[in-house]
């Protein structure tokens, strides 16, 4: 890896201003992502700013009907937590099929939606359950966070504080994952809130993206036969080694089917 | 430019100058010597690496090692101090939960973690805990009998 300085903070503000700073600077969360692509050179920054420190962006609290995670908070973290196994258990569910053990006590969600990787699994949340990301100097809607292929919202020294999610009356992400990296190959958060139904897939296209169709169909009967019909075009989707286009279509409508089935 | 860093390695408190791309496991090994961590594939999927950082197991080459300031860190090399072996290390010896053991410290070190917070694995649940973790002898069926045994020892 090319060399670098290394930064770490014990402050926000020092953070931010460290990244202002810095010719070219990238905030360090986990590292999970971050590391093996500085490995092969596949980027490279001035400074990397870690956030290691900064004990306020951890952890995880309810605010009346919020559930907020901060940025910096392992995946373990997130799948051990018995607040979340209570009131939110597809969050637990997607933390727990992360990568794999030594990922998730590393990984954190902020790293995790800052990069949108497209077969991620927290973007599916982040969407599926129409969180609020909460940044240094703004709050973001789920629905315009995500942008495209590996592409946020974040602007250059902006960063991920925390994010807010509503508590929804029952959810489940149900994933299709890679055998070999646990990455999803397809991923897809259901969810039912007093006056929404959200429908959010991962992993099939450049990022994250809903089904209005399967949203609309749910609210009228939400059972998996009322979206059985219900398919996504191929056309905008990825097609790789792992999957074709059509494969991956086929497995939305599949997961989302599952998904219903698993909470009804 | 380097920089210091300071840590507690296997109760002792050591320090080296090393560049922030130095990773964690070339420090371990290429620094201070303990070449029990293993690097194997150097891109953070087959676990050879495996270390204990304030307690939870990490791929010590997906780390930094200046990121290790002020950490306890514990490799492979924490677990015997004399010629007894650790209870989980005697479980692999009896169980042949090593063909060519390139893997082995990884996956003790793995294992440890599971059993700290599981101290009664199931099959199931040390194969699925076993996911950061490959070895290409293919011997999983003797390495999730011997974890099994090893948490087994390790109440008595």
């Amino acid at each position: 890896m090319y060399n670098f300085a290394y930064q770490r903070p014990s402050s926000l503000s020092e953070a931010i201003q460290m990244s202002e700073k810095a010719e070219e600077g990238l905030f360090l969360a986990g590292g999970m992502t971050l590391i093996p692509t500085l490995k092969l050179r596949l980027t490279s920054p001035s400074a990397l700013i870690d956030l290691s420190d900064l004990a306020d962006l951890k952890g995880i609290r309810q605010e009346e009907n919020i559930l907020i995670v901060g940025a910096m908070t392992s995946h373990a973290q997130v799948a051990a937590a018995p607040e979340i196994r209570n009131m939110l258990p597809a969050l637990s569910d997607l933390a727990e099929s992360i990568g794999d053990p030594q990922v998730r006590n590393r990984g954190t969600i902020g790293g995790s939606i800052s990069n949108a990787d497209p077969a991620a699994d927290y973007p599916a949340a982040v969407v599926g359950l129409g969180a609020t990301v909460q940044t240094n100097s703004r709050s973001i809607d789920a629905d315009s966070f995500f942008t495209g292929l590996f592409e946020t919202a974040l602007k250059l020294n902006e960063l991920v504080i925390e994010v807010c999610f509503p508590i929804p009356k029952r959810a489940a992400y149900i994933k299709f994952p890679n055998p070999a990296s646990r990455y999803a190959v397809v991923g897809v958060m259901v969810a039912e809130y007093e006056d929404d139904i959200r429908v959010a897939v991962t992993g099939a296209g450049p990022n994250v993206f809903r089904v209005p169709e399967m949203e609309q169909a749910l609210g009228a009967n939400f059972s998996p036969e009322a979206i059985e019909n219900i398919s996504v075009s191929e056309d905008s989707l990825n097609e790789d080694v792992h999957a074709s286009a059509e494969y991956r279509a086929h497995l939305i409508t599949v997961l989302a089917k599952r998904g219903v089935a698993a909470i009804i | 430019m380097t920089m210091k860093v300071t840590l507690n390695l296997n109760g002792k408190v050591v320090s080296a100058d090393v560049e922030p791309r130095t990773l964690l496991v070339q420090l371990i090994r290429d620094h201070l010597g303990l070449t029990g961590t293993h690097v194997g594939c150097d891109t953070s999927q087959c676990g050879a690496c495996v270390v204990h950082v304030n307690g939870q197991s990490v791929k010590s080459c997906s780390m930094l090692a200046v990121q290790a300031e002020g950490m306890v860190i514990k490799t492979i090399e924490s677990l015997a101090a004399t010629e007894v072996l650790h209870p989980m290390q005697q479980a692999f010896k009896d169980h042949h939960g090593l063909q060519c053991g390139f893997c082995t410290p990884g996956i003790i070190m793995s294992a440890l973690n599971l059993v700290a917070i599981n101290p009664s694995p199931s099959e199931t649940e040390i194969r699925e805990w076993l996911e950061g973790n490959l070895c290409r002898c293919t011997g999983y069926h003797n390495i999730v009998k011997a974890i099994s045994a090893g948490a087994k020892a390790m109440k008595v």
